[in-house]
């Protein structure tokens, strides 16, 4: 198979998980687990296919697509962060009611099919053998996937709003006690993963397979999770793992192709497998994890009033 | 001066309730610049309450606040840093994954250049007497050391008034004499120091004025350097408490407990390691272990009690002649040793569950409360009553929930959960930490009793007056490492604090010197 | 604004309201959406919700899709008791039918009496075989067992469908992706003429019965409620911890493997390439729905197979998508998670300044 289409398939099967992750990574930094990264993308999706099959405007199926998460995450911040509901359970509620929202809407637009997003040209390079579709060719998403965590690892590291998210991730209460608003920047972080994951999922059904299919995200919502703690809350790390998970799709897809005779199913399982494979080799290494975790992910914060 | 007689702080009448207690009712406090105001009071009088309605983490329900003789609003923690109060809290408020820069920038309302934050860090901790490295991460600093961030990162913002919550209860005596004297040094600056307390030795040595507060009420205004240790102790507890009393006990029999060269590396990774500790205690024998918090403490009780265990080291730890280092606590237990940790909630008991299923949690097998598997309900609940009735437990009935008692009612309850269980050792950390006065002397009699009755008792605490109350000898804990046993009769407060402050370095104290409680 | 602040006393009364007001509530919400979608909600509400079991012969399909549900709610709800998050309860589900049906097939041409009870012991095994891959990982390798048990679930559909459509297809079934049919004696005998009741129900009683003990009687059901609440408290007293995940996790994963195994053999009589519409993710719900108690557990697993007998019906009389179903259930699992904030808290709301309490 050739080097170029190969590269290019590659991009499009991990620009869905590096969106979504780069949201989550920022939700798990202030603290937060949202579990309902599936639901959020499910929503994400069908809303951007309707928007974009209405309107004919693959600009307007984005945004409805990031509107829509950032709908469905608020739902996750009022229960979670207003309400005190346990995280675990209503991320769990969230991709449960993504999964039958998603459906239900979508249920008219089966059997649709859209253009696929436009690929940009580049400053007129696209054309330029090997590189030019690789670097300059893209479509928009694949180019935000890259601006936004590089946006994301700048606010981390370098900005005082970053300092402060991490802040809140770390302790809730002493964050509290030095006055810093720890419900608002959760909700803010909380609506970012939503938004991100809306952008994956507006990725997948506009530009991934233009058409839309009940479920159609096939677990790559967990996947991202999984990716957050693979990459030990990391942006740099983020990019590497979602590539990698990219390039074994692909390569289970090919797989066939290339004369494997193992049955298809067994194929599929692979991103699946990699996943379980990847969080035990991450996850062993406890001091890593208890170094880098946000050491207040999955707790209620409850303030005196 | 005019502006010298208006009061930095004034607050008038101010209530706060919460569901159940009226946590403030009807402060009325005044403090004057370059002041050292005490505010003294006993666990639950209501002094947090206040200080975080202070500092704007609360809404008063009723009253107001005056800051230089003008009512304000404090609507939040930044807002009372805008107007000049600076708080250092008791339980720190800071990132342990973040540097001491971090932290303190975390903490600065306008200044958002981290170089500049960085000289001032240099500057200001240097001229306090309070050194402190910007780039150090805080999990690797000591409890002293973290105290300094909270102190220093108030000190940037130049405040008005400082509150401190209980600050000395980390600190070595001679790191306490330390801080006094900076406190000191700002109070002559004109800086107002609001200085919150139960220990009425540090409070008689700083402060110029204190205001007691009971059960929520202001109930006297004085000058602590003209009242007694007793009659300030009468003030804030507002009967007299009767002391300990001790029989005399032959401490003559072999060694209950027995610890050899055990070293540990921490289960948390910014824990401590235990390096090379060795202690014994003997039949009827109470040994203190003194230290400041963070120095090994918590991973010394684990240890003991079988949480943690040095597997490579089965020898390192003996009960009545049997080695337990690789035993788990079930089986410690059943060998007739108990273990009382520090943390109440949810680690000692179990806060939404009853007083009854909190006795079967750690009594069940030593009282035989389980049957096949099963939990035996009516021999669960006599338990559980005797430990009620025989500890003064103020409680509704068996059937509460733990998390419905106070904190001295519960650790009456847990202690008494585990005296009854007839213990031939027992392992006790910090036995009457944010406990009321009456509750104190309630339990550290029922270890003297303990002991009498041939038990061998390792006492873990970090307040020296209950170590030279209830002990026969003593060592130190400091930096994960152990001293010499001495004899409590033939070690003085001073020497104690030396070796709190590491083994080896010897620092020059001078000024106040701190006296054990029943010397006043 | 609004904020929650604790009541000082927890009421008794609240957490057995909750669960009626969030289905209430729901209730209220299917108004709106049947509204939206051009149906009549009266009619909808009826077609979904009452006309199920206005027949025998419905209710008697209600206890059919209910016992799955039950079954599998039951083991979740010991586990979540312990702050163990089995979410692959679907894919348990799956390798139990795998493991039974797999013997049924092998069998096909026996009669033996010791055929059906062997089917149901593979299946239960099967179930927990998958169930000790998460535990494993979890206490090895420390992985998320929510995520690990979640992606097993993917795999073990895979699994399912590469059997189906390759070694274990019918070969009399016109290449159909389908199991041959399980032959009599490897069916569980039916409750009542007539209908499909089988006698899967029987054990998911008795699994509310046996639950019940475990939880409230047993000194095991104890130290899981201990971990679950206070994870240190249950170190102390000496519990181990791996030990209570690994309980947690074949128990789950067993029960849920007998829920799939009698499902094949029980309601749907070989293996097909989908055999469960989700009843591994609806009886976490269920679970929810029943406050982890195991008598609530049986009230929610009827309270679902309601909703997924009456999306039956109302796809087939007036059109309604199978996906409001899924939809429902997600619905109610938000307004219960809500109520449940007001049994621990009470609301504040505070309009200018003023605070008003409820």
């Amino acid at each position: 198979m050739d080097f170029v289409p190969f590269v290019l398939t590659v991009i499009t099967a991990s620009t869905p998980l590096l969106l979504a992750a780069t949201g989550e990574l920022v939700t798990e930094r202030s603290g937060v687990l949202n579990l309902g990264v599936e639901g959020m993308m499910l929503v994400g999706a069908i809303a951007a296919f309707a928007a974009a099959s209405a309107t004919g405007s693959a600009i307007l199926g984005v945004l409805a697509g990031a509107i829509a998460g950032i709908a469905t995450a608020t739902i996750f911040g009022f229960l979670t962060l207003t309400m005190l509901a346990n995280q675990v359970a209503t991320g769990l509620a969230l991709t449960i009611f993504g999964i039958g929202f998603s459906a239900l809407i979508g249920a008219s637009f089966v059997g649709f099919a859209l253009d696929p997003l436009p690929k940009l040209n580049i400053a007129g390079l696209s054309g330029v053998p090997v590189l030019g579709a690789i670097f300059f060719g893209q479509d928009a998403l694949v180019y935000l996937s890259f601006g936004m965590l590089s946006a994301v690892a700048w606010v981390l590291t370098r900005t005082r709003l970053g300092l402060i998210l991490k802040a809140v991730g770390e302790s809730h209460d002493s964050a509290h006690a030095l006055g810093h608003p720890v419900i608002l920047i959760r909700y803010g972080a909380v609506l970012f993963g939503g938004a991100m994951s809306g952008l994956a999922g507006a990725y997948l059904s506009l530009a991934y397979t233009p058409l839309w299919a009940e479920n159609m995200s096939a677990g790559r919502g967990w996947i991202a999770l999984a990716l957050v703690v693979f990459a030990t809350w990391r942006p740099g790390r983020l990019l590497f793992g979602a590539y990698m998970f990219g390039a074994i799709t692909i390569l289970q897809l090919h797989a066939q192709g290339w004369g494997v005779v193992i049955p298809s199913q067994f194929m599929s399982m692979l991103p699946y497998l990699a996943t379980v494979l990847v969080l035990v080799l991450i996850s062993s290494d406890r001091i890593r994890i208890r170094l880098n975790a946000p050491q207040c992910i999955g707790k209620v914060f409850h303030p005196a009033q | 001066m005019d502006e010298a007689v208006v009061p930095i702080l004034t607050l008038n009448e101010v209530t706060k309730a919460f569901p159940g207690v009226v946590a403030n009712d009807s402060i009325d406090i005044r403090v004057m610049p370059g002041q050292i105001h005490a505010l003294l009071g006993e666990n639950g009088a209501g002094k947090s309450t206040l200080v975080q309605i202070l500092y704007g983490m609360l809404r008063p329900d009723a009253g107001t606040v005056f800051w230089n003789g003008h009512p304000v609003k404090i609507y939040g923690p930044a807002e009372a840093r805008n107007l000049g109060i600076g708080m250092v809290f008791q339980h720190f408020s800071l990132f342990e994954a973040m540097t001491v820069l971090e932290n303190v920038a975390l903490a600065l309302n306008e200044e958002r250049d981290m170089a500049k934050i960085r000289k001032r860090v240099i500057e200001v901790s240097h001229g306090y007497g309070l050194p402190l490295d910007p780039d150090r991460y805080v999990h690797s600093l000591s409890v002293g050391e973290r105290q300094r961030i909270e102190i220093v990162r108030c000190l940037l913002q130049d405040p008005k008034l400082l509150i401190l919550d209980e600050p000395t209860s980390v600190l070595t005596p001679q790191e306490t004499e330390k801080l006094f004297k900076t406190l000191r040094k700002l109070a002559s600056e004109g800086c107002a120091i609001l200085y919150i307390s139960h220990k009425l030795r540090e409070v008689k040595t700083l402060c110029e004025t204190a205001t007691i507060l009971r059960a929520g009420r202001v109930v006297a205004n004085c000058d602590p350097r003209e009242e007694t240790a007793q009659s300030l102790a009468e003030l804030m507890i507002g009967q007299r408490i009767s002391s300990t009393s001790r029989a005399a006990r032959e401490n003559s029999g072999g060694d209950r407990i027995r610890v050899t060269n055990l070293s540990m590396k921490p289960e948390d990774e910014f824990g401590i390691a235990l390096d090379d500790i060795s202690l014994t205690v003997k039949r009827g024998e109470v040994l203190g272990v003194a230290g400041v918090a963070g120095n090994g403490q918590k991973e010394l009780m684990a240890a003991m009690s079988g949480e943690a265990r040095p597997m490579e080291q089965p020898d390192a730890i003996w009960f009545d002649g049997v080695p337990v280092a690789a035993l788990g606590p079930a089986a410690r237990r059943a060998l007739g040793a108990v273990f009382v940790p520090e943390e109440r909630n949810g680690h000692s008991a179990v806060r939404d569950m009853t007083l009854s299923e909190n006795a079967f949690l750690t009594a069940a097998r030593r009282m035989k409360l389980m049957i096949r598997g099963l939990m035996c309900r009516s021999s669960i609940r006599k338990f559980a009553g005797d430990v009620v009735s025989r500890f003064d437990v103020r409680t509704t009935g068996v059937t509460a929930q733990a998390g419905s008692l106070s904190g001295g009612n519960l650790q009456k309850f847990i202690v008494g959960r585990e005296i009854l269980q007839d213990p031939g050792i027992m392992v006790i950390s910090q036995p009457t930490w944010g406990v009321d006065a009456g509750a104190a002397v309630t339990i550290r009699q029922a270890l003297l009793n303990l002991a009498h009755r041939g038990c061998a008792i390792l006492l873990i605490s970090q307040d020296l007056d209950e170590i030279f109350e209830v002990c026969d000898r003593i060592v130190v804990i400091a930096k994960g490492r152990v001293s010499g046993a001495r004899e409590i009769e033939s070690v003085s407060v001073d020497e104690v604090g030396l070796l709190m402050g590491g083994f080896g370095v010897v620092e020059v104290n001078t000024g106040m010197v701190a006296r054990r409680a029943h010397d006043d | 604004m609004i904020r929650l602040e604790p009541r000082g006393e927890v009421s008794r009364i609240w957490p057995l309201l909750t669960p009626l007001i969030a289905i209430l509530l729901t209730l209220a919400s299917g108004v709106a959406i049947f509204s939206a979608m051009g149906k009549d909600p009266g009619l909808a509400l009826y077609t979904y919700f009452v006309q199920p079991v206005s027949t025998i012969y419905g209710v008697t399909e209600l206890l059919v899709k209910a016992a799955p549900l039950v079954l599998i709610g039951m083991g979740l709800a010991i586990g979540f008791r312990a702050n163990v998050w089995n979410i692959g309860a679907e894919g348990q589900f799956t390798i139990g039918a795998i493991f039974g049906g797999g013997f049924a097939i092998a069998f096909h041409d026996s009669d033996s009496i010791l055929l059906l009870p062997g089917i149901l012991f593979l299946g239960v095994l099967g179930g927990m075989v998958w169930g000790a891959i998460p535990a494993y990982l979890r206490t090895r390798f420390n992985a998320n067992e929510i995520l690990t048990s979640l992606m097993l679930t993917y795999v073990s559909i895979l699994l399912l469908n590469y059997l189906v459509h390759g070694p274990w297809r019918d070969p009399g079934g016109f290449n159909f992706p389908e199991s041959r049919i399980f032959s009599a004696s490897a069916m569980m005998p039916t409750l009542i003429a007539d209908s499909r009741l089988h006698l899967g129900f029987v054990f998911a009683l008795l699994a509310i019965l046996v639950g019940w003990l475990l939880l409230n009687r047993s000194v095991i059901g104890f130290q899981l409620r201990v971990v679950g609440q206070a994870p240190a408290a249950a170190r102390h007293a000496g519990f181990s911890q791996n030990k209570l995940i690994w309980y947690s996790f074949l128990l789950s994963g067993g029960l849920a493997g007998l829920a799939g195994v009698a499902e094949v053999a029980g309601t749907i009589g070989q293996l097909l390439p989908t055999i469960s519409p989700g009843y591994g993710f609806t009886a976490i719900i269920v679970a929810f729905l029943g406050r982890l108690n195991p008598f609530g557990v049986l009230l929610g697993g009827l309270v679902m197979a309601l909703s997924y007998l009456g999306g039956e019906i109302a796809q087939i009389e007036i059109g309604l998508p199978a996906a409001v179903t899924g939809l429902f259930q997600g619905i109610l699992l938000f307004f219960l998670l809500g109520c449940d904030a007001l049994t621990h808290n009470r609301i504040k709301f505070s309009i200018a300044g003023r605070f008003v309490r409820i």
